[in-house]
Parts: C-alpha cells; structure tokens; sequence
C-alpha cells in the first residue's frame, strides 16, 4: 500500500467509525471492504484477471460461509441484504466500463457484464447447491473446501505452476502465451484471505465457531484494514468488536491514529530507509568484506521488523478508527532471550493459526502412534511446522531452508533449556548471573534469526550458503 | 477505557506545533557552506560526485545541494598535507567517467601514475566532473572546489557547453539560483535572457514541508553512501550500450544556427573569464576535450553527434584566438582518441581512450606544475 492509499484508507475509517456507531454498522463495513479489495488490488498483465481475483476472493468467502453456516443463519433477512449488497457492488464496478468511469475504483477496465453475471451465477449456483447438502456430506464438503483453498494456494506460492496458470488465462482470454511470467499472478490478500477461511472451516468441524451472519462473516474475512497484511483475527474475537464498539469513538479515534501514526513512521520512515542498505540479492553478491556483509544483514533484519510492524499498527490503527481491535502481530520480537519466546512474539496471529491448526493436531496424531520418542516427536514436530511457515511464503528451496534452519534451531532450544533449567536451579546462581545469562540468550537469538534470513531474502540456497561463508570471512 | 483527551484539541496543538516548527525552520540558512555527512568519517568519500539517475542498483543519485554534494567526495577527506599537490578537473560526463568505474576514469588513471611535482610533492588529482553539459555548473562546481585549496585547476570543455540557452537549464544550476545568481552578478556575466530556467525560492521553500526534497536527498545520499562503502559500486555498469552513432542525417545546423559563422554573442566565452577570477592565482588550465570524429555516412558534414564540422572548426579557431588574447593557458586535444575508444557519447571514452589521454594530461601537469 502507498502512503496516499493508507491516508484514503484512514480518513475513511474515521468516516465510517462515525457513521457505523448507531446503526447499519456491518453493512457499511461490508461495502467499504468490498469496493476497497478491489481498489488495492494490483493491476495485472493478464487481461480482467485483476477483477475476477478480487471476485473469487468475495466468492469463495461466500461459498465459505454456505459451508459453515448454520441453517438458520442461512435463510436470515440480513443474509439477502448483505448478498444484495455485494452483489450489487461487484455489477456496480463493473458498470464502470460502461460509464466512461474505468480506473476508478478498479486497476483497469473490468470485464464485459456478460463475463461478470456468468461468474457470479455460478457461486450463486454452487452457494444454493450447498445449501442443499445432506448432513452427511457436511464434513467430506468442509474438507472439500479446505483442500481447494490450500490447493490455490500451492499454485500461487509455486513459481512454474504461475507460469502455467498465466499461460493458461492467456490462452483462454486470447492473450499471447509466450508472454507469460511466473510473477503475472497476484492476488491481493489470498494467504489472509485463505487463512481466515481455513480457520472458520475447521473451528466448524469442531464445532467451536460461533453462528456468524453472511454480512458479519464476509466482513470479518475481507476487513479492508487487515485484508492484505493482517494480523489473523480470531472470528469469535473480530465479531465481539463488529457488533458492538468496545470503547467510544473518542477514544478509538486517540488510540487509532496513535497506533497510525506509529506505524506509518516504522514503515515509511525507518523500514523505507533500512531498505536503501538491506540486504537482497544482488547487494549479496556486492559486498566486498565481512563488515558490509554484517551491515547488509543486520539493516534487513530491522527493516523487515520495522515494514511487517508497521504495516500491521496501520492496519490496527484504522481497525480502531472503526472501533474494532484487532490483535497485536509483534511484541518487541528482537528482544526474546531464545527462539521459542521469539516465535511467540513474531507474527503472532500467524504462528498461533499454525499452532491451532498443524502443530497441535499434529503432536496429536503422533502421540497417538506410541512408537517415537518424546525428543524425536518435537523434533518432527517442530520441523514440520517451521517447514510449513517457510513454504507458506514460497515453495521453493530458500524458504525450505528458512523453515529448516528455524525447526531445527527450535528444537535444539527446547532440548538446552529443558537440560540447562534444572542445573541454573541446581547451581542457584545469582540475579546478576541470570541477567547476563538473559543478555547472551537475547544475542544469541538475535543473531540466529538474522542469520536465518540470509535463506529468507537469497533465492538461491548456493548464493545464500556463499554470503554466510562471507559473513565468516571465508567466502 | 476513558482517555479523557479530546481529539480534536489534540489535532489542533499538534496543528499549531507543527507550523510553528515549520516556520522556526526557515531560520535556518539553506546553505551553510558545509554539510554534516557519513561520508569520509564513517563511510569512505566518494571519488566522483554523486549523481545516478537508478539509486537503488547505482547506490548513486543526484541532488542539487553543493555542499552535500562535495562533503560526500574524497576531497573533504581531511586537510591538505603538506606532501600534497592538489590538481582538481572539472567537467562534465566524460570528467566524471560515465561506464567507467572511478579507477579508470582520467583523474583515477592519473592517480594511478603516482606522479610528483619538482618539488617531490604528490601530485594527487580530484574527479570533479558532473554531468550535464554547461559551463555555468562548471562555474558553480570550480567556485566551491576553490575552497578545497587546489594547487592547479584543469578544466575539460567543449563546444556543447558553450551556448547560452544551455547554461542555466542543467538541474544543478537552476536548482541553486541563490549561488548562481551572485555568480552572473558578481562576476557581470550576462546569462538574463534565460533566467526563466532558475527556480524562484519563496518563503515557503525555506519551511521544513518545502525543503523536504533537499532534506530527502541529503538523508538517502548518506544511506547510500553505506551501500558505496560496502560495494564500491557509484554507477550502473550495463554489459551492453549503445555505441555513439557514427552515421548521421544530411543536417548541418549546430543549435538551430546554420552554416556562415556561429554567433559569438550566443555563446558562453565569458563564463571562462568568470573562472579564471575565481580561480585567481591558482593556475587553470582550459583543454578542448576529444571527440569523436566519425568515418560514416555525411561524416564529411558532421563529425559527430553534436557537430558539424563548419561549427566545431570554427569554435577551435575562436577559443584558440580568445586564449592568446585572455592570456587563458588552451591546450586542444579535440583528436588525440581513435573512432573505437568511445563508447556510448560522442565525449565519453573507453577505459584504453581515458589512458591515452591520461598520458598526455599527465605530461601537461608536470609542466604546469613545474611553472
């Protein structure tokens, strides 16, 4: 997002934090979340892709919401208002073409209404249809869904199956093919979007989710503050603050464009200007001693810090404009005396969404088979969540490696600590001692995680393995 | 919760704070006459001015503040030892070394001869070319490289540089009317006509939200600065360019002036007058830098790019006589450089062309140094 974008974005929010006080407060989120997906959505080479994406992300969430939702829920009032409002919305913009209003609100030219009612006839038809499922086939259609959502998922995290997928719309669209590039695809706020999705889905089939309106759900999964950046709210969290404001709008407004203007300053401020000096790929290969390396990798590891934090204060700032609170993503990560507190500090939604819905079920699925040892179970374990985290920004063999190196550094902690605990305890050692202690563990960690993403930012592993020897002084 | 502040008095003292910061900003000068920079105490100095068009690959970019500019050189490196004898060139992109790395340009294959004078000084010389062809920036960049105490002063021009209309339009000159304005005043050149290409500061310039870009470029000039000091890199280096044409259009019209003789009114001479009183005892040396001189199609109208030939031969003609009677030291090597050894302008060189010429420059410094 640009700064002037964050700046619409907060003056709408205020905006809107007043109107929704005393009533229509879901519907006037839900429209200003639907027309806001489709403003921030990038512009695309692949002809109407960039407003078909925006489409799916609305469509799926709906067919989503089929799957989750109670019947009930499903025949509500508030339903076919919420489903004419989105509906609307979406033939709004694409009478745009027709208005001589192209670019307005979309990044180019939306497709032919004719394109558009076919699309959206099939969701509604594949909405209806699931209405109509047997209580039976309620669980294999729950895992139906969540299969589809990691299998778009894969594709648009794997650089060859983007290359098909573009080659593939081109071909169908009467686009020239050969054109076609693994970087064509990007869909505005699918992990998020995918993410919340996968949540509802599976609180569902443990039968945790709370009954949520169409309105209520379709806006707590395309909220326009935290739809492309997060943080990863908890449904039953998000729908407390949807249907009743927590604290006036005075004070929502005090500690929103407190938090806005904390953030803009981490992000457009300190990370902008970090990133003149950090470390990529070409400046990897530029660095001509083991100093520069070191400034390289240190000023990534803070802008890195400064840009996710700061995005995720803007997105809370302007959740707050609007008097919901959304949860915080980092808590001084850096400053963690070891790996396990760091994971718990860093991208905090995101490491309790695999907690919730790998690692424990995983941990689960292992006891279960009695034949490993306890340290050879958080090993797997640990590995396997980390392997998850790191191809979930990519699936390719940097991020494996990312993965890798902090499954293993967790697991290497887990089993020092557990040694080192009872002999500090043994030892009684003195307050002093155990602050120094602290202090080492905090450098430690700290250089740990910063050597980790010499794997994050190379992308190619012989590259990254050549900037650590240069780092040693070895390269 | 209850944070018993109002918002709206809050935004209007944050308001009433910030103007009066703004306006307590204008009470800074814009121009100190030094700059606080990174480079040459944490971050080694540059050996070119900076300028890049590409900042995030070049690690390099342009801005118009002089005295940022000059504290990121080399040159600001401390003082002058006792050992040294300064040579400053001055000039435009085939000075600063456009493709070449700061080794290869002329002052760095200068450098490399380890010359010294007759009094057993290091001869030590200073890249001060900058881009954008105009002896008016020349002019700006030689008044600020007089501080720096040169023992000689080479001045690499040519022909481009020389037309009025050209002076005042590079970014660097109309972004520092102040300076250039005491210069066409102090020094009575008669440049007005185009004045329209100087910027005119009001008093909101001088606020904080109107020095912002200044400011901007200060703070990414010392953050690149780092990059340079870690990657030695200042400039793009393409494996491939455009070479500089060799073959032209029947057209002999050197800036709208057709054949008969070039209209001497037009063309900046007193700039050169204006120097050699800045430079004032510290000897200046002029040298008409080579060109390219092509062997293609209507090679016999044009020599290059830039030149017909009547206008070019005319202007060596004119600049010679007007040194003999300026009493200005002129050397002309408009030819020294073979066809091949230019690259992708018909003023830039390949590093064998910079070594060619670094030869002859180096033997004209030793006799001026022995003077």
């Amino acid at each position: 997002m640009t700064i002037t974008q964050i700046l619409i974005l907060a003056f709408l929010a205020i905006l809107l934090g007043w109107l929704t006080r005393k009533r229509q407060r879901v519907n006037l989120l839900l429209t200003a979340s639907v027309l806001i997906i489709f403003w921030l959505q990038p512009a695309l080479p692949l002809r109407y892709l960039d407003f078909f994406l925006p489409t799916f992300s609305i469509g799926f969430t709906v067919l989503a919401w089929t799957l989750t939702a109670s019947p009930e829920e499903r025949y509500k009032k508030e339903t076919k208002t919420s489903a004419a409002i989105t509906l609307g919305i979406i033939l709004l913009l694409a009478a745009t073409r027709y208005l001589g209003l192209t670019n307005f609100l979309t990044p180019t030219r939306p497709p032919a209404i004719g394109q558009i009612l076919l699309l959206l006839a099939i969701f509604t038809v594949g909405a209806f249809l699931l209405t109509r499922q047997r209580p039976s086939s309620s669980n294999t259609l729950l895992w139906a869904g969540f299969a589809l959502l990691v299998a778009f998922f894969i594709i648009l995290k794997t650089p060859a199956l983007v290359l098909i997928a573009s080659r593939g719309w081109r071909l169908f669209i009467g686009q020239n093919a050969n054109l076609a590039s693994s970087s064509d695809i990007h869909w505005l706020g699918y992990s998020y979007l995918a993410f919340r999705l996968i949540h509802t889905i599976r609180d569902r089939q443990s039968g945790r989710l709370p009954d949520l309106a169409l309105g209520e759900y379709l806006t707590y999964v395309i909220f326009f503050p935290s739809f492309s950046v997060g943080p990863i709210d908890r449904a039953e969290r998000f729908i407390k603050g949807l249907r009743q404001p927590e604290n006036s709008y005075r004070d929502d407004i005090l500690v929103g464009g407190q938090r806005l203007l904390l953030g803009l300053f981490k992000k457009f401020v300190i990370a902008d200007s970090l990133a003149m000096i950090a470390l990529n790929p070409l400046s990897s290969t530029q660095a001509q001693n083991s100093l520069g390396a070191w400034i390289l990798l240190y000023a990534y590891t803070f802008q890195i810090f400064f840009d996710f934090s700061g995005y995720t204060d803007i997105a809370i700032g302007l959740a707050q404009f609007v008097g919901i609170s959304l949860p915080e993503n980092f808590m001084e990560p850096y400053r963690q005396p070891n790996l396990t507190l760091f994971w718990n500090n860093w991208h905090i939604t995101l490491t309790q969404w695999f907690r919730s819905y790998f690692f424990n079920p995983f941990v689960r699925a292992l006891r279960k088979s009695r034949k490993i040892s306890a340290g050879m179970m958080i090993l797997i374990s640990q590995l396997a969540t980390m392997i998850l985290i790191g191809l979930w920004h990519g699936l390719t063999w940097n991020f494996l490696l990312w993965g890798l190196w902090h499954g293993l550094g967790l697991f290497v902690q887990n089993r020092w600590s557990g040694w080192a605990k009872v002999r500090i305890a043994e030892a009684s050692i003195s307050s002093r001692a155990q602050r120094i202690l602290s202090i080492f563990g905090i450098m430690l960690t700290f250089n740990y995680i910063a050597l980790g993403w010499v794997w994050f930012v190379i992308p190619d592993p012989v590259q990254g393995w050549q900037f650590i020897l240069l780092l040693w002084g070895a390269a | 919760m209850s944070l018993k502040i109002n918002p709206w008095r809050l935004l209007l003292k944050a308001g009433i704070l910030f103007a009066a910061f703004n306006f307590a900003f204008t009470m800074l000068p814009t121009s100190s006459g030094n700059s606080v920079s990174l480079y040459n105490n944490l971050v080694p100095g540059r050996e070119r001015l900076p300028f890049g068009e590409n900042p995030t690959d070049a690690y390099n970019l342009s801005l118009f503040d002089i005295d940022a500019m000059f504290a990121s050189h080399i040159i600001s490196d401390g003082l002058k030892s006792e050992n040294e004898y300064r040579v400053v060139i001055v000039g435009d992109s085939s000075v600063w070394g456009t493709l070449l790395r700061p080794e290869e340009t002329l002052s760095g294959q200068l450098n490399a001869l380890n010359l010294t004078n007759a009094d057993g000084k290091n001869i030590q010389t200073y890249n001060l070319g900058y881009p954008t062809i105009s002896l008016t920036k020349d002019l700006l960049v030689l008044e600020k490289a007089m501080e720096y105490k040169p023992d000689l002063v080479i001045w690499m021009l040519t022909l481009e540089s020389l037309p009025a209309d050209k002076q005042l339009t590079a970014p660097l000159v109309s972004h520092n009317p102040v300076r250039v304005r005491r210069l066409l005043a102090d020094y009575e050149l008669k440049l007005e006509f185009n004045s329209d290409a100087l910027t005119h500061p009001t008093f909101w310039d001088t606020t904080l939200i109107g020095r912002r870009r200044s400011l901007a470029d200060w703070s990414r000039l010392q953050f690149y600065g780092v990059m340079w000091g870690i990657t030695g890199i200042d400039q793009l280096y393409p494996e491939t360019y455009e070479p500089a044409k060799i073959d032209f259009e029947e057209d002999n019209l050197f800036h709208d002036w057709a054949p008969s003789e070039l209209p001497l009114e037009e063309l900046a001479f007193p700039v050169i007058g204006a120097a050699y009183s800045i430079a004032g005892n510290v000897p200046l040396i002029l040298v008409n830098e080579p060109i390219l001189i092509s062997d293609g199609v209507y090679s016999d109208i044009r020599y290059n790019y830039f030149y017909p030939r009547w206008a070019y031969d005319q202007y060596r003609n004119v600049f010679s006589d007007m040194s003999l009677e300026n009493d200005w030291v002129y050397y002309d090597y408009w030819d020294i450089i073979p066809v091949d050894e230019f690259t992708n302008s018909a003023v830039h060189l390949s590093v064998a062309g910079e070594e060619i010429l670094a030869d002859i420059i180096s033997e004209m410094i030793l006799f001026e140094a022995a003077r």
